[in-house]
């Protein structure tokens, strides 16, 4: 059973799965040390030139499960031992070139970086090249490659860039949390920190759930994850762990399409503030443009607030397929109702931690939300929920949605916004390609999740949002 | 004043807390106790059952509340009250 997309995630898993396991038992003072010998046991190396660097590897990766460096405030950390040193060449010409005749690379070179040798081999000028792309996209021999970092590549806000020692470093004022770098990175040197050792700390001081009763809210996106097992056998092993109930945070979302689409209404234009990635980049990269993010909180904290309101002495732990959620657990304005987040990563490392196998178990429901709550797990959904929140509160009001996944779409909407030419008046703004869904902190990223996401909407008790939220007065 | 809570978690939801948020809405407003009477939402009691919707009035727990059982349940546990209240 396929439980990851990548080694990587494996080998984070494994950590995240001993610290859990040690925390349980109350004994990882003790024996934290032992953690990376327990992962990697031979003299054989298996990842990189020796054990010892393995282990030193491992030993960061042990520091980061148990929340990471308290001086950096970012939640996504580069592990410098375990950076590569990847080439950062850019377009390079590879021996793959056969000097041909055509010399389409040239054509299609606007800046004149392209010359040819006597074997009529292709040259790139570094100080012409703009790393357009053009010369690597027509060349009949895709002789030509780009040779940025994987890291690089993924980062779409530039807040990475190589320090002296030509590691990864992360510049804290331009990065959104989104992961996409973390996901991306072949050898895994760069995670987000681990909130789990709080998650566990909270459960075992609430006695049973007697001190104070533990949530977990799950986001929607859970529907296209622990494919190997049935959703409600997930629900019953987060009781298992020692939660007293979960909540959807799709109920969160009823809530917000109904606010945004009354917002929206009476402002006339908006950005959603649903994904806190999106926020922050606006904050950073178009901070003039932070007028038109909707007011409400996100549907985890509206949801959260909602529970504390009527709950008083409630914890609630977000479990999600995101990294920035863990950034905007931090936020003055959500600290009050947000007590940990973690990623399904996470949660799988958690079951394991205390032997948990999902399959054996019961199937518990899960049914709070509505079909449109559900779907903001996927890209479109938030637009598709407030179209319907207009309908269903009469409000009249044509809505021109601007669904962007992905921070290049994101980017491009908001530049349009800027210059006053937006072909639309309602942004949705989701940092990860397809939505939620493409989540960095998600186990698998399947080509089936957006169908996995529908279905489970389409299952929903509540037809409309507002059935949904009728009964929260 | 009276606190009542309607669990709205996943298992009484599914077996009708909606139902009953919205006869606890009529019959406050039919018997003019909507000063007397503070209406929310709970996300599970931790009783959850085969039948009907628990709901929390003050500091008791019911379970079992469904819609053919409610004008009992609202007799018995919220008008009473509020009657001995008064007198």
């Amino acid at each position: 059973m396929r439980k990851f997309d990548t080694k990587v995630q494996h080998l984070k898993y494994k950590v995240l799965r001993e610290v859990a396991r040690l925390a349980w038992k109350d004994t990882l003072l003790e024996h934290v040390m032992d953690i990376p010998k327990t992962i990697v046991p031979g003299n054989e190396p298996t990842m990189r030139c020796c054990v010892y660097k393995e282990r030193a590897i491992l030993g960061e990766r042990v520091k980061i499960a148990m929340g990471g460096d308290k001086n950096n405030p970012n939640v996504i950390e580069v592990i410098e031992i375990a950076c590569d040193e990847c080439p950062v060449g850019g377009y390079e010409v590879t021996n793959a070139c056969r000097g041909c005749l055509a010399h389409r690379c040239e054509d299609v070179c606007k800046f004149g970086a392209i010359s040819f040798d006597h074997n009529h081999v292709a040259h790139i000028d570094k100080s012409k090249c703009k790393e357009c792309g053009a010369c690597a996209k027509v060349c009949p021999y895709t002789a030509i490659v780009s040779r940025k970092r994987p890291c690089q590549n993924a980062c779409k806000v530039k807040a990475i860039s190589m320090n002296e020692q030509k590691a990864a470093t992360i510049d804290n004022h331009k990065c959104i949390q989104c992961g996409a770098c973390v996901h991306q990175c072949p050898f895994g040197a760069i995670m987000d920190k681990s909130y789990i050792l709080n998650v566990i700390d909270i459960i075992k001081k609430s006695d049973n759930n007697e001190k104070y009763k533990v949530y977990a809210m799950v986001a929607p996106s859970i529907s296209s994850q622990f494919t190997y097992a049935k959703l409600g056998q997930v629900i019953s092993g987060l009781k298992e762990l020692g939660f007293f109930t979960v909540v959807e945070a799709a109920l969160g979302a009823d809530m917000v399409a109904q606010a945004e689409s009354r917002e929206l209404a009476e402002k006339g234009l908006l950005t959603s503030s649903c994904c806190p990635a999106f926020v922050a980049y606006v904050k950073s990269a178009f901070p003039d443009l932070l007028k038109y993010v909707s007011h409400n909180l996100s549907p985890m904290a509206t949801l959260a607030k909602y529970i504390k309101d009527t709950t008083p002495n409630a914890k609630i732990v977000f479990i999600g397929p995101c990294t920035a959620k863990k950034a905007e657990a931090q936020l003055d304005e959500v600290k009050p109702y947000i007590d940990a987040v973690m990623t399904f990563e996470e949660l799988q490392a958690l079951f394991d931690s205390k032997d948990i196998d999902i399959t054996t178990l019961g199937e518990d429901v899960l049914d709070n939300a509505s079909y449109f709550g559900r779907i903001f797990a996927r890209s479109g959904g938030l637009s598709d929920a407030v179209a319907q929140g207009l309908k269903e509160q009469n409000l009249d009001f044509d809505l021109k949605a601007v669904p962007c996944d992905g921070i290049e779409a994101c980017r491009m909407a908001l530049l349009k916004l800027n210059k006053g030419i937006l072909d639309g008046n309602f942004i949705e703004g989701m940092a990860c390609i397809g939505g939620c869904i493409g989540g960095a902190g998600c186990l698998t990223h399947g080509e089936k999740n957006k169908a996995e996401v529908d279905k489970y909407g389409r299952e929903a008790f509540e037809k409309t949002i507002g059935d949904a939220v009728s009964q929260l007065k | 004043m009276i606190f009542v809570q309607v669990c709205v978690g996943s298992s009484c939801h599914l077996k009708g807390s909606q139902d009953i948020v919205e006869l606890f809405e009529k019959a406050v407003k039919d018997h003019n106790i909507e000063d007397e009477v503070v209406l929310s939402g709970s996300f599970c009691i931790g009783k959850c059952n085969r039948v009907g919707v628990t709901v929390q009035v003050d500091d008791e727990i019911h379970v079992g509340i469904t819609r053919e059982n409610f004008k009992e349940f609202f007799t018995e546990n919220i008008l009473k009250v509020i009657e001995n209240e008064r007198k």
